[in-house]
């Protein structure tokens, strides 16, 4: 693979086209929409989202609240960023958890991908459902995974969250139709058309703090069928064969600690993260341990209401 | 600078367009390594035994991989060193029209697709029409399978001459033919040594450096209205996209519709301060005077932008359901919404040949030249100048999809004359006018409840829900002829009749049943303990039934 060089790519025009297009998007659904919510994640994605809602309506705050869907299992330091930042900026930070799997002890270990469907599916529709909102935004990117290539920008689902990718609204020009029956929401993506390089890129442009865990740092990890996962804390399961490391090595997605890998790497600034991810062998999927059950899983999982 | 071109691929599945688009990402090398190893993964699930199969880059959609078609648009996104591409590849198939419509009204820039073993075919005629509508200025003829024909560029030529013969309808800005082979890689990144006889560029190539940006800076300032920005009593601001021209600070600007002229105090371009901003900037405006401005409202330095409550426009119809004239939508132009009524169909266009034809409805993926009346005026412009507020979409009002899109021809006549329906006036225009589905509620049964009183608190409910509703009661005892004859009346008038007929008889029933056909909905009333709780299940079924129509 070529590798592409900083020098080479002056992308000015290019993410300001990208940062117009989201921002016309958020403001349309803060306009038209009666009950909108952003979902906040912590990744580095939901850092952007949040970044350009504070653009887009500045000297006002963000019109609506953020939604964090607590799994319980994420990484120390992003719930501590989180709270951080929802402070600085004075926004609304709402966050939920299914307590019904608390209860139930439902945990990544044991519970594989039913554990994915309670704590993070079901929590958002118990979410969005106790709220009452009518239109959430998400930080999907097109670029991430093949059946999100085919989402229009205002993706709607039924009262039970289901998405029906062969019954989606035609999307014209800028002509957003926000308009749901009773029931239905939408689920907007601002940034569907910027890739993970363009996130990166505007990261940098823009100055925005994201959760250090993306930086390279000595970290103690396991690795585990190839994925390398870091303890974060003692609810970490060892099987017998394996010992915890230290390496150093960082982030490229963040999820739940115990299905998020991790890779080596040296890459302790923004600077050297971009040059790593310009010249990637790895799409940033790959890293999450959910997509590679089987072909198309992703597309199943969205249509039975996951984000 | 490097900038984004973002372009679609129209053709059909036999023209090998996916594979086009998957061929060129992976010459160019711009595959990440693990989406390569997925492909040759996915190429042993594939028909072509093991060899690489380019498609299944672009086709994601699991019933599209089981069909071998591609059925939605799929976005994929490079970058080469001179440029960032969003490439959308769209359905061929005419029963997907809309869904290349999608794909290109987004795009700058069209490669249309063209197999050399067959030229010119009727959806090359199709997709080239569907993009001149959207607003594409530019094309790309691709020819593909030149292996197949030898490089013939007799054929080449042939097809060539063609194509240009069925362009010159239209104003493309730039044309360019380019022979190639998908499969095979000829003309894809580099020049292929089996064409000698062609003079232009590869494919990646000629779409890293055409120039599709009309510089919309050139043109005199407009923006359409968001949002108010009010966070406190001490600040105002307009927010909005620049969709043409420049505005500095101390110019002088129009708000239209009122009229109103005043001048530019500040502006943000997002956050930060500036002294003048340009087209494609998100932007909040400060004004230095008190004005009245609203979402939908534009402001604007051009005279020729007008505002009318009635225009024709070219629509692409893109619903399930029939368009016929009297149908009431939402129409959506730039940042505004507003009601608005089909009032005609003019005629309607082959949207293969481009030959007119009178209709009196429309079905899914037709074109036609409509009329339409709006509640209100609205500003717009040509699509030719302005495309922000110049096209337009169709909203249906009961079920909320997006049924047509459109571009504003003309203004007609202002609002003070009256509106005409170019059409016999039926009972599914009344019907369509009035949101619902006429039925004739047939209430019999539940001895024990009063069905006069149970009719009463059902129409209570209905009406509440917002049916057009009309309650007969037979107090003088007419017959049950006398009656039917009435309930058919009045669904043709658009209405839900609601007749309390009594105790169930079959024969009446069927008397009734026979005059008032499809639109006979008997309702068996349950036996419940009060009329409230009667009435709420009643309505219940009556609201299923109307859904389900």
């Amino acid at each position: 693979m070529d590798k592409l060089t900083l020098d080479s790519i002056d992308a000015t025009t290019h993410l300001d086209q990208l940062e117009a297009e989201a921002i016309y998007i958020i403001r349309e659904v803060a306009a038209e929409c009666e009950n909108p919510v952003m979902l906040y994640s912590i990744g580095k994605d939901s850092s952007v989202m949040l970044h350009l809602a504070l653009k887009a309506f500045y000297p006002e705050k963000p019109p609506f609240p953020f939604l964090h869907i607590d799994t319980t299992w994420k990484f120390k330091e992003m719930i501590e960023f989180r709270d951080r930042k929802a402070k600085e900026f004075g926004i609304k930070m709402l966050v939920h958890s299914n307590q019904e799997g608390i209860e139930q002890g439902i945990n990544p270990f044991d519970h594989g991908s039913s554990y994915t469907d309670i704590m993070k599916t079901q929590a958002l529709k118990q979410g969005l459902d106790k709220y009452g909102f009518t239109a959430a935004f998400g930080g999907g990117r097109r670029d991430e995974e093949k059946s999100r290539a085919k989402e229009r920008i205002f993706s709607f689902r039924n009262k039970n969250h289901a998405w029906d990718p062969k019954n989606q609204r035609p999307e014209m020009w800028k002509l957003f139709n926000t308009r749901i029956n009773k029931g239905e929401s939408i689920r907007v993506f601002p940034i569907s058309n910027w890739t993970e390089k363009d996130i990166w890129q505007y990261i940098r442009r823009e100055n925005i703090d994201i959760v250090p865990l993306y930086f390279a740092k000595e970290r103690p990890v396991v690795v585990r069928d190839g994925q390398m996962i870091m303890v974060d804390d003692e609810r970490m399961k060892l099987e017998p064969h394996e010992k915890i490391e230290t390496m150093k090595m960082r982030f490229r997605t963040l999820g739940c600690y115990p299905l998020t890998g991790g890779a080596q790497s040296e890459a302790d600034t923004l600077d050297a993260i971009i040059e790593e991810t310009l010249g990637a062998v790895s799409s940033e999927r790959t890293t999450r341990v959910i997509d590679q059950e089987e072909a198309g899983s992703m597309e199943r999982r969205k249509r039975e209401g996951y984000f | 600078m490097k900038s984004l071109l973002k372009f679609i691929t129209c053709g059909s599945v036999d023209d090998g367009k996916s594979t086009l688009i998957g061929h060129m990402l992976y010459e160019a090398k711009l595959l990440f390594a693990d989406q390569e190893r997925a492909l040759e993964l996915d190429s042993r699930l594939g028909s072509r035994g093991g060899k690489i199969d380019y498609s299944l880059l672009l086709d994601g959609l699991l019933a599209e991989r089981e069909q071998g078609i591609t059925i939605d648009v799929a976005y994929r996104y490079f970058t080469t060193d001179h440029r960032s591409f969003i490439v959308a590849d769209t359905p061929g198939h005419e029963e997907y029209t809309r869904n290349m419509a999608v794909g290109a009204s987004f795009a700058d820039l069209a490669v249309i697709l063209v197999d050399a073993t067959k030229g010119i075919i009727t959806q090359t005629k199709r997709h080239t029409r569907i993009c001149a509508l959207m607003g594409i200025k530019h094309l790309v003829l691709a020819v593909n399978k030149m292996d197949l024909v030898d490089f013939d560029t007799k054929k080449f030529d042939a097809i060539k001459e063609e194509f240009a013969r069925i362009t010159t309808e239209f104003r493309f800005e730039s044309i360019e033919v380019i022979p190639v082979s998908a499969t095979e890689g000829d003309n894809i990144t580099t020049k292929s040594p089996n064409t000698p006889w062609y003079e232009g560029l590869p494919l990646l190539p000629y779409l890293e450096n055409v120039d599709v940006h009309a510089s919309d800076d050139d043109k005199p300032f407009m923006m359409p209205i968001q949002r108010v920005c009010r966070p406190d009593h001490t600040f105002r601001g307009f927010q909005g996209q620049i969709e043409a021209g420049g505005i500095a600070v101390g110019d002088e600007l129009t708000i239209l519709p009122s009229r109103e002229k005043a001048n530019v105090k500040r502006i943000l371009v997002t956050d930060q301060d500036r002294d003048s901003a340009h087209a494609g900037q998100p932007v909040t405006i400060q004004l230095d005077r008190e004005v009245d401005v609203s979402r939908g409202c534009v402001f604007t330095k051009d005279d020729q932008i007008q505002e009318a409550d009635s225009f024709s426009a070219t629509i692409l119809w893109m619903d399930d359901s029939v368009l016929t004239p009297g149908k009431n939508v939402l129409v959506k132009v730039g940042t505004k919404v507003l009601p608005g009524t089909v009032t005609a169909i003019n005629y309607k266009i082959d949207i293969n040949t481009g030959n007119t034809v009178s209709a009196d409805h429309l079905v899914k993926n037709e074109l036609a030249k409509c009329e339409f009346s709006l509640s209100d005026g609205i500003v717009f412009d040509s699509f030719d100048r302005n495309k922000s507020i110049g096209g337009f979409i169709l909203i249906d009002r009961v079920t909320n999809m997006t049924s047509a899109c459109g571009v504003i021809d003309e203004a007609l006549q202002s609002a003070d004359q009256a509106v005409r329906i170019d059409a016999e006036v039926t009972r599914e225009i009344r019907a369509q006018q009035k949101g619902q589905q006429p039925f004739t509620i047939w209430l019999t049964g539940s001895s024990a409840l009063d069905n006069a009183e149970l009719a009463k608190e059902v129409e209570k409910r209905l009406v509440a829900s917002g049916y057009h509703t009309m309650r007969i009661d037979n107090q003088s005892g007419e017959s049950v002829r006398q009656i039917a004859a009435y309930a058919a009346l009045l669904n043709d008038a658009g209405l839900l009749a609601l007749v309390p007929a009594g105790p169930a008889n079959d024969n009446d029933q069927a008397i009734a049943q026979e005059m008032i056909g499809q639109a006979f909905l008997p309702i068996e009333v349950n036996d419940s303990s009060s009329i409230e709780e009667a009435a709420k299940d009643t309505v219940k079924r009556v609201v299923k039934a109307l859904i389900q129509v």
